[in-house]
């Protein structure tokens, strides 16, 4: 029971997630919407680990590196974004589209 | 009593998840992302996982903090003082996601995973410590040297411009035809859509 509330939780924190990183225009918001989607894995990682795992240690190592994902896709991300706006004084999505067809 | 309070902090996420892209202001947004981060860590507290769930919240609390510069930095809006939504495709976004809550939670309603709670005695801290430094250290060790790659790749990408001055000095993208007009916007900017035509003729 616990398990699925848990996992319910996860599903509907990666369901947001995947909605605000489709949708969001400004590069900060849609990199939010991957936070949360991360933030879904995270949650179910826990739930997974604690009520049916029976607490095995690489279930926690996996947490670990989850966060470790997180905060690669932070650093890396927000480079991105100052070195785009650098180039571009851009700072929306719609302001990059030299390769669209 | 714990189901019901990791219902309540679950739904805690949820909601405060869901207003990130509902406030105004962004900065509002940014600590609506840190209050969903707090509940899943304290989810991770009540499940028996003390040391995820505050390492969660630490790391989390100041990974907002950054994020919080940020909104102010690039934001138009950081104060929410009028209304702002900045969508696009916004009904492909919403199938998107409401599909992806819904399959993921039918598959988890259809599916029944094993019940094997920890023990209320577990040692897990110390599982953790010694699984680390031990058989897992490789996969420890490789997110260390991931996470100096990525400070490197940080301050290159966003330093203002190479030992040798700037990479794309003078550089040109590539005609769509012979001697013709690149494709696209120029990335020095020109304004206004002033194109030579014919070029070498």
């Amino acid at each position: 029971m616990t398990l699925t509330i848990v996992l319910l939780g996860a599903t509907a924190l990666v369901g947001i997630g995947l909605y605000g990183a489709l949708s969001q225009q400004s590069f900060v918001m849609l990199m939010m919407g991957l936070e949360l989607m991360l933030n879904g894995a995270l949650l179910a990682i826990i739930g997974f680990w604690s009520l049916s795992l029976g607490g095995m240690p690489e279930g926690q190592l996996m947490a670990i590196i989850v966060m470790a994902v997180m905060a690669v896709e932070l650093a890396i991300g927000f480079a991105l974004i100052v070195a785009v706006y650098r180039k571009r004084q851009a700072d929306v999505t719609e302001s990059i589209d030299t390769l669209r067809q | 009593m714990t189901d019901l309070l990791v219902a309540l902090l679950a739904v805690c996420a949820v909601w405060t998840g869901w207003r990130v892209f509902r406030v105004d202001s962004m900065v509002r947004a940014t600590f609506s992302l840190m209050l969903s981060f707090v509940a899943v860590g304290a989810i991770g507290v009540l499940l028996s996982a003390p040391y995820i769930g505050v390492a969660t919240v630490f790391m989390m609390a100041v990974e907002m903090m950054v994020m919080a510069i940020f909104m102010v930095m690039f934001m138009m809006n950081p104060a929410g003082l009028n209304p702002m939504s900045m969508v696009h495709q916004h009904r492909v976004s919403i199938g998107a996601g409401v599909l992806a809550f819904f399959g993921l939670a039918a598959a988890i309603l259809v599916s029944r995973p094993p019940s094997n709670p920890v023990a209320p005695d577990a040692d897990v801290v110390t599982e953790l410590g010694l699984e680390l430094l031990g058989p897992s250290m490789l996969i420890f060790e490789t997110a260390g040297v991931t996470l100096l790659a990525t400070m490197v790749g940080a301050v290159i990408l966003s330093s203002r411009q190479g030992r040798f001055g700037s990479a794309d000095e003078g550089s040109r993208p590539p005609g769509l035809t012979e001697g013709g007009d690149p494709a696209g916007q120029r990335p020095d900017g020109g304004g206004g859509g002033h194109h030579h035509h014919g070029g070498h003729g």
